[in-house]
């Protein structure tokens, strides 16, 4: 169950001393159990209390990272099962798999697709996350070899085989970057635990849809002092997605709800096997790995391996991504005030819009690429689209002229005359009132704003 | 000073009893302790922690009790098919699979409607200036559970059709399927209750869910519509638990009961706000279960707003094709919702009504009752 700043508060000093900037202990521990502040903020701590707080604190879901530095990625660490309830964290790693059987042109020119594969959405770069280098081959040294060229990538890794002996080899190469091992079975765990020990990695357990088994086996790597697990507990692609569902919810409530301690670790689903023995082409396998990697990161996966690598199949996954780890307590906003779009100067033409993130990097975005001069002033409607804020009462006369007035429009450019948007067409009357303002009603869509700047103001 | 050399020492051993016996010891000595040493201590007895582990115990599925279900819909009577909805008593299969699987209904319009996106056009374009032959064909060539029939033509600003026209409509599409229908308005504030009510009239009996009924129209004749004409009535609020519930409410005043509601809770598509819905439908669905009378009505999708996101429309070369991308939008805005407990599912595209139907029908199923392919080796067999 999840802890309280009561909780919390036992465990401080409760000396009031206000060392960490917070008034008492207990709005500290209000902080700390949100997570808006870290725990050595509070230098009051033994060791042992520090301790004993940090393993309160530790999520239901232990965050493991793989890949070390730049490379760095963070898989797990959620509290909650529904994200209303609080926000999830650590957006689900994307990692995208290559095998070691491919010839060299092949291999790099992936490994470089990878690497650029990137989509611009409200204001944020979405790009993949990691590696997951198949041992296709099923040979020990050329999947060392190919671990090894991957030193070169800027992605983490994730080491896939079953065998210990080509794992071993692959780690001798590329074993102090942190790789993800995958993966534990029933048959390997002995060996690809001692080198997991051994080179201070991460380890994947997989075992497909047998969550007793997966229990135990996590136990026996726990009993080995191993802290740094992943649970795979299968992806079923066809009819048998409903139990995969079923596998991954089971294991986040028996996390979340139970704290049960084999089951606290991140959950890997692989939507990469949607391309095992496919009927369906290209196309229709592609669209089906989307679904999937989107049902799967809806119900809990915290790391995931695709193969696919259009942008098209990629966009709405990371889209999804994007949207679900948003954090529900605050709204996604930029800055209210006047921004310069090209070059400006006092003749520049003035349009208005919100400062919701996806409204104004949208407008943005299409003023910039429409090539477009000018000013935008940009509405506070609490982060809201032009429409809610419209419908929500947000977007008025009253809140234009003070924006007017604060920003110091007036000062920068010699027109009183600004474009709003078509969806605020009911707003134009009151602005034009409280602002002495005239208003130009512009198109519906900011797709159409460039060239209506140009032509009509 | 001794005796912690000692402790220290023992904490290098793995043996757990002994490590958790140390742990009490440690507990009265932290106060003495210098903070070098505490720090030693310190981390030592962080592995101490993480090597605690208790016997192994029997591994138990996580299922909750409810106290509350989902109220089970009839759609189709009469000379319709007949389609359920809802009925849920859990939330998940492995806890009770739910006794009817997630329904999706076709998308047909009462006029030609030019602005549909041309991945969708391209599959009806043959059949758009009949609404019946246009219901045929999604029931007929792509499996059609239901057909949705948007009395758009009825809007002011539209063409202004007369709700006996609508009912003409009606009529036609009736004769031309027996899967049971969804019948919207143009979404006039003023009209829509009247061209509800004539459409009713037209379809006395066939049990079709009048959409929708809001605050912001004269949601009392819409009810008694479908109470005078054995109906179900869509309620619809906007994202918003509160504005739901009022409504619910309020029908449940006019005569209807909760087998006779569906509830909209708005769909925000995929990239515009579909984390709003995944919360609101979550929360509708979780009050159900736990009892909320008000709330425990099956959920409906308008999943067709996908369409109005750019990432599926748009051109736009670096974004690949929009002949995939529209409908993957579709699929993920409507698969997601379905994730957080929708039942019916109003969609535009063939491929996407494939694709969530076949994820849907798993929920009725019992956990670990379905053949899965061996994967044990994928690591080496994936091309
Ligand atoms: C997500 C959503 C919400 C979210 C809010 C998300 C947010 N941060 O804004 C939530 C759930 C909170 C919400 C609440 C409400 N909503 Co709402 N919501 C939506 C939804 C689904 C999408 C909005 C969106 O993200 N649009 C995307 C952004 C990018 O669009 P945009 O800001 O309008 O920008 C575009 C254009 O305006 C234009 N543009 C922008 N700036 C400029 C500038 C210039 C100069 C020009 C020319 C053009 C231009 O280009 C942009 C790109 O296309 C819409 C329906 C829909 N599909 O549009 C309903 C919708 C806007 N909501 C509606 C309503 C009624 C409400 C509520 C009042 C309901 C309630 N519960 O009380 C509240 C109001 C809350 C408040 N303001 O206090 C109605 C509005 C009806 C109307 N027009 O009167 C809509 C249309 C739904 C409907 N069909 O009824 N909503
Ligand atoms: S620094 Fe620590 S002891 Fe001091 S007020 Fe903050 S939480 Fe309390």
């Amino acid at each position: 169950m999840a802890v309280t700043a009561m909780d919390v508060y036992k465990l401080l000093p409760k000396t009031n001393c206000a060392k960490c900037g917070e008034a008492s202990c207990m709005a500290f521990a209000t902080k700390l159990k949100d997570k808006e502040i870290g725990l050595e903020i509070c230098t009051q701590l033994a060791a042992n209390e520090f301790d004993k707080l940090a393993d309160i604190l530790a999520p239901a879901v232990r965050e493991i990272s793989i890949g070390k530095g730049a490379k760095a990625m963070i898989a797990g660490g959620d509290e909650v099962l529904y994200r209303y309830e609080l926000t999830y964290y650590n957006q689900t790693p994307l990692v995208i798999d290559i095998s070691d059987d491919m010839d060299e042109a092949a291999f790099d020119e992936r490994v470089k697709k990878i690497e650029e594969i990137q989509f611009e959405r409200t204001g944020e770069l979405l790009t993949l996350d990691a590696i997951a280098l198949r041992n296709k081959s099923g040979d020990a040294s050329r999947f060392k070899e190919a671990a090894e060229k991957l030193k070169n990538a800027n992605l983490a890794l994730v080491l896939c085989s079953f065998d210990a002996d080509a794992m071993k080899a692959a780690l001798e190469a590329v074993g102090d970057e942190r790789p993800l091992i995958y993966g534990a079975t029933e048959n390997n765990i002995e060996e690809m635990a001692t080198l997991a020990l051994e080179y201070d990695c991460p380890v994947a357990l997989f075992v497909p849809n047998d969550l007793e088994k997966m229990k135990e086996l996590s136990r026996t790597l726990r009993a080995k002092g191993i802290t740094d697990i992943v649970l795979d507990p299968g992806t079923y692609v066809n009819a048998g997605i409903g139990d995969t569902l079923d596998d991954f919810i089971m294991i986040r409530r028996l996390a979340v709800e139970e704290r049960d301690e084999d089951f606290r670790f991140p959950i890997m689903g692989v939507p990469a096997l949607t391309w095992l023995n496919t009927e369906e082409d290209e196309v229709n396998t592609a669209i089906k790995e989307a679904t999937i990697a989107t049902t799967l990161i809806n119900k809990y996966a915290d790391i995931m391996i695709i193969h696919g690598t259009e942008i098209w199949e990629l966009i709405p996954v990371l889209t999804l991504r994007q949207s679900i780890f948003t954090d529900p307590r605050k709204p996604q906003a930029v800055d209210a005030g006047v921004y310069e779009i090209g070059e400006v100067n006092e003749d520049s033409p003035v349009a208005l819009t919100t400062n919701f993130a996806l409204t104004y990097y949208t407008v943005e975005g299409d003023l910039k690429s429409g090539n477009a001069n000018g000013y935008l002033l940009v509405l506070d409607t609490e982060g809201r689209a032009v429409d809610v804020a419209v419908a929500g009462g947000q977007f008025n006369g009253k809140a234009v002229a003070d924006l007017i007035k604060e920003s110091g429009i007036e000062d920068d450019v010699k027109t009183r005359k600004m474009v709003i948007p078509g969806l605020a067409a009911p707003t134009s009357g009151e602005i034009e009132d409280d602002t002495g303002w005239e208003v130009v009603v512009g198109p519906r869509d900011s797709s159409a704003l460039a060239d209506f700047l140009k032509e009509k103001v | 000073m001794d005796k912690i050399a000692q402790l220290l020492k023992l904490l290098e051993n793995t043996d757990t009893i002994e490590l958790n016996e140390f742990r009490m010891d440690f507990e009265e000595l932290e106060l003495h302790l210098m903070p070098a040493v505490q720090q030693v201590v310190g981390q030592a007895q962080q592995a101490a922690i993480v090597k605690e582990i208790m016997p192994a115990e029997e591994f138990k599925p996580p299922i909750h009790d409810y106290p509350g279900e989902v109220a089970e819909v009839q759609l189709g009577a009469g000379s319709r098919k007949q389609v359920f909805l809802g009925g849920q008593k859990a939330l998940y299969r492995f806890e009770e699979p739910q006794p009817n699987p997630p329904v999706v209904t076709f998308d047909v319009f009462d006029i030609p409607m030019p602005g549909l996106p041309r991945p969708i056009r391209e599959h009806f374009e043959d059949v758009m200036e009949h609404p019946g032959d246009w219901a045929k064909k999604a029931v007929k060539d792509f499996g059609a559970n239901m057909v949705t029939i948007h009395l758009i033509g009825t809007g002011p600003k539209v063409m202004d059709k007369t709700p006996k026209e609508a009912a003409a409509d009606i009529e036609e599409v009736l004769q031309a399927v027996d899967v049971p229908l969804v019948i919207g308005a143009s979404g006039d504030p003023q009209k829509d209750p009247v061209v509800l009510e004539a459409a009713a009239a037209a379809a006395e009996d066939e049990r079709c869910l009048l959409a929708s009924a809001n605050l912001d129209l004269d949601y009392r004749k819409v009810a008694k519509a479908a109470v005078d004409y054995n109906h179900a009535v869509l309620s619809w609020a906007i994202t918003d638990i509160n504005m739901q519930k009022t409504l619910n409410k309020y029908l449940m005043k006019e005569g209807l009961t909760q087998n006779d509601i569906v509830m909209d809770p708005t769909t925000c598509a995929l990239g515009y706000g579909i984390e709003f819905s995944i919360d609101v439908m979550t929360r509708t669905r979780l009050a159900a279960l736990k009892g909320d009378t008000d709330l425990q009505m099956p959920m409906s999708s308008g999943t067709t707003n996908a369409w109005g996101s750019r990432e599926a429309w748009m051109k736009k070369e670096e974004w690949g094709p929009t002949d995939y991308r529209g409908p993957i939008w579709e699929i993920v805005t409507g698969l997601t919702l379905m994730l957080c407990g929708v039942d019916i599912f109003m969609m535009l595209h063939p491929q996407s009504v494939k694709m969530l139907r076949e994820i849907g029908e798993t929920f009725t199923k019992e956990y670990m009752t379905t053949e899965v392919p061996d994967i044990s080796n994928w690591v080496s067999q994936l091309e």
